[in-house]
């Protein structure tokens, strides 16, 4: 009853994979149609070699590490205050929780059109009704503006996941060391912490894995610009490929692109691997 | 449990209700907009706050024959894969749940590294072959592949439901005298069918908003709202009462289906591994 | 209709022996009590009656017929689960009613029964309900009443009471016991709590790693036990061993003297002992005794005002008839010394 998953999944992995690792290997473009011939490594030298990748690889790393940052802390924060007692929690949880529900192009465009721009964007209008000069996110902070839209989809994720966990804390423990005379703050460093570590682990793999990946919010928002200012891993690979033909060195960047994600994915397979005991 | 003051939980209600509103603002701010006039929509926040209300903006959306084309794209897109994806999944799961063999810990294992593929390391090759096989621009094409990139999402959280279903209460119906067809008809079905409807839930989430093969897959014909919102970036995207009326109505089904699916939520995109 | 023999059994998981080899023999209308600490491999043995469970080699019949390879269904036997097994999806009245839904007994009579049960079991207000709407007890009397509705050859209970609280429980021995008297249907009952067994059994099978250390009445393992593993197991508080010079008194490796048969005072007898915490019944008070003949606390039952407490010096003297006699491998010597 397994083998059609496995079968298809098998397709998925294996064929694919393996075309690009042979068009990796090859000079292809698709404007010149039957000039394919084997170049060895130079794809990968030329990818390598070329200044966006090193913009492209220093940009995929800092939208993630802007976007884990935020997220995480403020996760933490933000679940923390939602697992205290009050009223209407639940609609209150889902006004938090809405942002990851939102489709990432709507994000993106909402974002850029409806409130950073800096005519008649929210804040612009803000800005000039206070009689400020209004600030243009995607021409002054090009790359910050990304990350605060991406973080605005994902700060929901992880406060969702901390906060099932936190739920699933065990009152008698807190109780325990209230007894034993620790107060909030210890309580929090030498119990709610260490409870949270794990899936604060799992928030942060998890999100790596789509994190690498991020596309459609720069597309919308940025093309990659300007210049390679906001430039991704993905979107060079994208440009390359799908924009400039060149199917050989796109090829190569997207086996880049899988060894990293793989990095992160032996980490996150080990974390997922122990809870199947 | 000691008496939580009055006071106290108002405080507490006060603060996440602002961070609520906070986090919720745009699209509440974009719900707004849409029922305003393009010209009140450009206006400084509270012009637009007092302007007049209309449904102007929907119609106009909803007028545009395209719009339903690609609402419905996305429609038959994401039910279509995730019934497919149902279809494979669920014979699979189901096996490896109750009848586990030496390597059902592996194969779990290596269904989600496939998870783990950044797809585009295999857009060149997918493109190539849905250019050769003519499903570029198609919906059977994309029903395809959301298939097969949720499918290890779906086997694991089916697996996990699955796994949950006490080994006792099958023995039980095996002693009331339940042969196997009456065990799954009767007693695993009914059973299983809440964990069925909470990863059908979620998954039609992310088939839905998937935005990667959906924008790089297709043009006109097939193009699910997520690529069709993306089209709006320029010069469109500056009319904003008609970006918010159709952001609204292209979110809006799945803000609903995600209120009931919270929880289900953490499980699925976490493997289990945070229930 | 409800005999059961187990003729030769063994059972093996993987490589690992749990049951090396068993045979018992189960009377129509009996109440059977599977006894013994856990691990012993008692519930393995109900599941392999149930059929629950396959056989390594041995023969089960029931009614005098090879049954060894009928699936569960087919055997006629009703279980009531530990963790009750009720079908969360279905209401009270469904749950009873499944077995007969699978025997496709016609709905009127299904009824019937089910009122019948109902009645008997105290469910008739909550047969709408479903069954995480009923305390542990209720969804116990469900168990049983799924179990009693289609009148089966014989009752399996594994460890039925263990996750109700000590009221419930009590309430419900005496349920059980009523039930069977009520129906003389052949039940068998798997427990690791001696007093289930003591109170409930017609006969007690003790089970030690696998192996059938003893099987009898109640109070034929209480008076003759047959080896010091079930007399120390049968009866609460448990019996006194003792061994070295007191023992070769009576030309026996070890003796053991059962808290009830041992005399206090506080002048003379045979043993001497100091008085440690003192736990008091109301009816009875039990006196834990540091002797030095012994090198575990013995426990002597004693009369509600005996007068003693925490720290007295104390004498105790052994009551000769009902002295039990073990040699050195722990097997009781019944020949008079």
């Amino acid at each position: 009853m397994m083998s059609p998953s496995v079968l298809l999944l098998l397709g998925w992995m294996l064929v694919p994979l393996t075309m690009t690792i042979y068009f990796s290997f090859l000079r292809y473009n698709l404007l010149n149609p039957g000039t394919e011939s084997f170049t060895g490594w130079t794809n990968y030298y030329y990818f390598v070699t070329d200044p966006s990748f090193t913009d492209a690889l220093v940009n995929t790393i800092s939208i993630f590490g802007g976007v884990l940052f935020i997220t995480t802390v403020g996760g933490v924060g933000f679940s923390l205050l939602l697992d205290q007692p009050m009223w209407k929690s639940g609609l209150i949880r889902m006004l938090v929780i809405a942002p990851f529900f939102v489709m990432p192009t709507v994000s993106a465009l909402v974002w850029k059109n409806m409130f950073m721009n800096p005519v008649n964007g929210f804040f612009g209008q803000i800005a000039t009704f206070l009689g400020l000069q209004p600030f243009d996110f995607f021409g002054q902070a090009p790359l910050l503006s990304v990350i605060w839209i991406i973080s605005w989809q994902w700060l929901p994720f992880a406060t969702l996941i901390l906060l099932t966990a936190l739920q699933s804390l065990d009152r008698d423990q807190l109780e325990a060391s209230e007894m034993d005379g620790a107060n909030s703050f210890s309580r929090f460093i030498f119990i709610i912490l260490p409870h949270l570590a794990r899936p604060i682990t799992v928030a942060i793999l998890i999100q790596t894995i789509f994190l690498l990946s991020i596309f459609a919010e720069i597309l919308v928002t940025t093309n990659g610009g300007p210049g390679t200012a906001t430039t991704n891993l993905t979107y060079l690979i994208y440009v390359q490929s799908l924009l400039q033909f060149d199917v050989g060195a796109g090829s190569a960047g997207g086996v880049i692109a899988i060894i990293l994600a793989n990095i992160v994915a032996i980490f996150l397979m080990r974390m997922i691997g122990k809870n199947l005991e | 449990m000691r008496a939580i003051s009055n006071n106290r939980k108002a405080l507490n209600t006060a603060i996440a209700l602002t961070l609520g509103l906070f986090m919720s603002f745009p699209i509440i701010w974009i719900l707004i907009l849409s029922f305003k006039s393009e010209l009140d929509a450009i206006g400084n926040p509270l012009q637009v706050l007092l302007s007049s209300w209309t449904l102007d903006s929907f119609s106009t959306v909803q007028g545009r024959s395209d719009y339903l084309k690609h609402f419905s794209n996305s429609v038959i897109i994401s039910l279509g894969s995730t019934f497919l994806a149902l279809l494979v999944a669920i014979p699979s799961a189901w096996a490896m749940a109750f009848v586990p063999g030496k390597q059902t810990k592996n194969i779990l294992m290596w269904m989600l590294s496939t998870k783990m593929l950044p797809p585009v390391g295999v857009l060149i090759p997918i493109y190539l072959l849905f250019r050769d096989y003519g499903l570029l621009d198609t919906r059977a094409g994309l029903v395809i592949i959301l298939t097969l990139i949720n499918l290890p999402i779906i086997i694991w959280m089916l697996y996990t439901y699955f796994k949950e279903i006490p080994v006792d209460i099958l023995e039980a119906a095996r002693m009331d005298g339940a042969g196997l067809k009456q065990e799954i008809l009767y007693v695993l079905t009914p059973m299983a069918i809440p964990g069925i409807s909470s990863t059908l839930i979620l998954n039609i989430i992310l088939a839905w908003n998937e935005a990667f093969w959906t924008i790089n897959l297709t043009a006109s014909n097939a193009a699910p709202l997520t690529a069709f919102i993306a089209s709006y970036s320029s010069p469109e995207g500056l009319f904003y009462a008609k970006l918010s009326a159709a952001s609204i109505m292209a979110i809006a089904p799945i803000l609903i289906m995600g209120w009931f699916s919270q929880k289900q939520l953490v499980r699925g995109l976490t493997f289990g591994a945070v229930k | 209709m409800g005999s059961i023999t187990l003729k030769n059994v063994t059972k093996s998981f993987d490589d690992v022996e749990v049951i090396p080899q068993v045979n018992i023999e189960i009377r129509d209308g009996e109440f059977v009590v599977f006894v013994g600490p856990s691990g012993c491999g008692k519930s393995t043995l109900l599941r392999i009656i149930a059929g629950l469970e396959d056989v390594t080699s041995g023969v089960v019949e029931i009614n005098n017929q090879d049954a060894t390879t009928l699936p569960p269904a087919d055997r006629s036997l009703a279980m009531v689960f530990q963790s009750y097994a009720l079908y969360p999806h279905m209401s009270v009245r469904k749950n009873i009613a499944f077995p007969l839904r699978m025997a496709k007994i016609d709905k009127a009579e299904q009824d019937k029964r089910i009122e019948t049960v109902a009645k008997v079991l105290n469910l008739t207000d909550y047969l709408e309900r479903r069954p995480a709407q009923l305390s542990g007890g209720q969804r116990q009397r469900v168990a049983i009443g799924r179990a009693i509705v289609r009148e089966p050859s014989a009752f399996l209970f594994d460890e039925p009471l263990s996750n109700l609280d000590a009221a419930l429980r009590v309430e419900m021995r005496l349920e059980i016991s009523e039930l069977h008297k009520k129906l003389g249907t052949t039940m068998i009952y798997v427990t690791h709590d001696q007093i289930e067994a003591m109170t409930m059994a017609d006969k007690i099978v003790v089970l030690q790693a696998g192996v059938i250390e003893q099987v009898g009445s109640p109070m034929e393992l209480y008076d003759k036990p047959c080896n010091k593993f079930v007399a120390g197991f049968i009866g609460s508080p448990k019996m006194n061993f003792l061994e070295g010079s007191e023992a070769e008194k009576y030309n026996a490796h070890t003796i053991g003297v059962r808290p009830e048969h041992i005399s206090i005072s506080a002048k003379e007898g045979d043993l001497l002992g100091t008085v440690g915490v003192v736990e008091h019944l109301g009816s009875d008070t039990y006196l834990h005794i540091s002797c030095e003949n012994s090198r575990e606390q013995m426990i002597v039952r004693a009369n509600a005002n005996n007068g003693f407490k925490y720290g007295d010096t104390i004498h105790l003297t052994l009551d000769v008839k009902n002295i039990h006699r073990f040699n050195n491998h722990g097997v009781c010597i019944y020949e008079t010394p």
